[in-house]
């Protein structure tokens, strides 16, 4: 018999309570999580006046879907929106190709100055993009790419950061196999494009969401760069909605909402690729 | 020499060039991108910070001028960096030791074999990944006068009468707050991977030897953590150092400089808080920039030297 079994056996109310009380404290942590997106929920559906009520109101006495409809006339919602949508598929698919191709000289190929450039990758990743975001700014300036979505997808598509983690999942690809392809006569491309790439499936999917989710929640960038009302991201939209109707709360909220939907949707059919991602990298995006 | 063996030599140093030409080919499209818009903006703000420029044609070199500016008058109360530096480090040394103690008491509620242990991974995960400008304006109005937060702490008899955000005391703890429970999460799965990585056998000698589960908890589970715990608290202090979007959303450094941070700093020189600065003082900005950079570099070389130092068993 092994330990588990005997573990199965009648519990003592001792146990019994032990799991009743860690349920609880599950669910209270569960509750201190979620509770800013149900009083999201709740104040985008009341009116602007009741959304301040004393004593408050988790549930609306009356429910006004018509919030929902409201913010997309107020401010160009939309626009933002397929903005942000447009940079954030740009940038995820550069990312992916640059670095899955640079990782593949690093990881399976031997050549001169290979550690020195990886150095130089990793010595990057350690300086915070705060410490250089000045002269990238008046250099993006200086080419005429201010206030266009072109320099933010400069910005981002060739991030140090994806290479090292694609170089460490190909680190666990054997040898051996890029070693029979060569004697196969596959060519390098070949070999990258046949056999690591289709290997290499999880660590991109990582990387693919990591991407997408950053650059849509990004705030910075966005705020530096773009100054035109109609070619902003989400993030930077948003910010401008609360500063310009302070007082409506309730739409405040309702496009709050909406502006997490996407990821949210990504988050909920992807999240095992997210958690392992970190779990294994122990990495930050 | 014979003649073969200069042929073959001959021929690897062909196939050697003919290598290293493919593997530049592979390295290109991410290298060049990677140098123009990293590499060269790094090298430029490292020089930068000894030169006066205001955005025009005219840029002249002022030596050690930008570093005696911003440390003139040092002191943690009046002068802009000081001030700067007391919030970061004070956020920093609230943030830490809140989110390691919200992560892994997580992770450790979660490691025992519970019903639904992935639906509540993802959730307490989620605010990690949920919009920050959505995420922080809730909060800006959960911490409001008379909002749920005050409400609540008021039905329990303190006297709450202004919002966070608008406190001098307060609202560096509503920045804290919103971080320490955007984090917590993520840094969970961190920690469980490190309790994955605990051997059952050490549990199972600790109960034999009669230890109770604070025992376990204090002698085992903790000890077999700190590489982890180390890491995360680099990776937690970097990451404060850092801060600034949530500032930036929820109060702007305010009220008067009670949340001004060094990044927050930085922007106020370059970009004059949001948008374009009519002055800017790029020289300057590059100058706290070499501050922060000091400090985080000086952080990673602690990781670097205590990652081979470090053990698990003290």
């Amino acid at each position: 018999m092994t330990a588990a079994t005997i573990n199965r056996g009648p519990k003592t109310a001792g146990q019994m309570l032990i799991s009743v009380l860690k349920y609880v404290l599950l669910l209270m942590l569960t509750v201190v999580a979620l509770v800013p997106f149900v009083w999201m929920v709740s104040s985008s559906l009341k009116t602007s006046v009741d959304v301040f009520s004393i004593p408050m109101k988790w549930i609306p006495e009356e429910f006004h879907w018509e919030n929902y409809l409201q913010i997309w006339e107020r401010v160009p919602l939309m626009a933002y929106f397929k903005n942000t949508a447009v940079l954030a598929v740009i940038v995820t698919f550069m990312q992916i190709l640059t670095s899955s191709f640079a990782a593949y000289a690093f990881a399976k190929m031997n050549f001169k100055g290979r550690d020195f450039l990886f150095m130089c990758y990793i010595g990057t990743i350690a300086v915070p993009w705060q410490v250089y975001m000045v002269p990238q700014f008046i250099m993006m300036r200086s080419v005429g790419l201010y206030d266009t979505i072109w320099a933010l997808v400069a910005l981002q598509s060739f991030s140090a950061f994806g290479v090292f983690l694609m170089r460490q999942f190909y680190m666990g690809i054997p040898n051996d196999l890029s070693e029979a392809a060569r004697i196969d006569g596959l060519s390098e491309y070949g070999i990258w494009a046949r056999i690591i790439l289709p290997l290499a499936k999880p660590a991109i999917a990582t990387l693919c969401i990591f991407t997408f989710v950053n650059t849509w929640n990004d705030y910075m960038g966005p705020m530096i760069y773009l100054t035109t009302d109609l070619r902003k991201t989400i993030q930077v939209g948003l910010r401008r909605f609360i500063q310009a109707y302070s007082a409506d709360y309730n739409l405040i909220m309702a496009a709050s909402l909406c502006s997490l939907l996407p990821v949210a949707v990504v988050f909920l059919f992807l999240q095992r690729y997210f958690i392992e991602g970190i779990a294994t990298t122990g990495m930050k995006g | 020499m014979t003649k073969s063996a200069v042929n073959t030599s001959r021929k690897m140093g062909r196939l050697e060039r003919h290598n290293t030409l493919v593997a530049y080919s592979f390295l290109a499209p991410n290298f060049i991108g990677f140098v123009v818009f990293t590499l060269i903006p790094v090298i430029f703000s490292v020089v930068l910070a000894f030169m006066d420029w205001s955005g025009g044609s005219k840029i002249t070199w002022a030596g050690l001028d930008n570093f005696f500016y911003i440390f003139k008058d040092f002191s943690f109360t009046k002068s802009n960096l000081g001030i700067a530096l007391k919030n970061t480090v004070f956020y920093t040394v609230a943030t830490v030791p809140l989110t390691i103690a919200c992560a892994l008491g997580l992770a450790l509620v979660l490691n025992k074999a519970v019903k639904g242990a992935k639906f509540f991974r993802a959730v307490f995960f989620f605010p990690y990944v949920a919009s920050l400008v959505a995420i922080c304006v809730c909060w800006n109005f959960l911490l409001m006068k008379n909002g749920p937060v005050n409400q609540m702490l008021n039905l329990l008899g303190f006297n709450m009468t202004k919002s966070w955000t608008s406190s001098r005391d307060l609202a560096i703890w509503a920045i804290i707050i919103v971080s320490v429970w955007r984090n917590a999460g993520y840094y969970m799965v961190m920690y469980l991977a490190g309790l994955q990585g605990v051997p059952a056998e050490l549990y199972e000698a600790a109960t034999m030897d009669g230890a109770n589960g604070w025992q376990k908890f204090t002698k085992v589970t903790l000890p077999m953590l700190t590489p982890t715990t180390f890491f995360v608290s680099i990776m937690l202090i970097i990451s404060c150092f850092k801060i600034y979007d949530v500032v930036a959303i929820m109060t702007q450094g305010g009220p008067g400089r009670s949340t001004k941070m060094l990044v927050t700093y930085i922007f106020e020189l370059s970009f004059g808080g949001e948008g374009i600065a009519t002055s800017a003082q790029y020289g300057v900005a590059s100058a706290v920039s070499m501050v922060l950079l000091a400090i985080v570099l000086l952080v990673t070389f602690v990781q670097f030297r205590g990652e081979k130092k470090w053990v698990n068993y003290m």
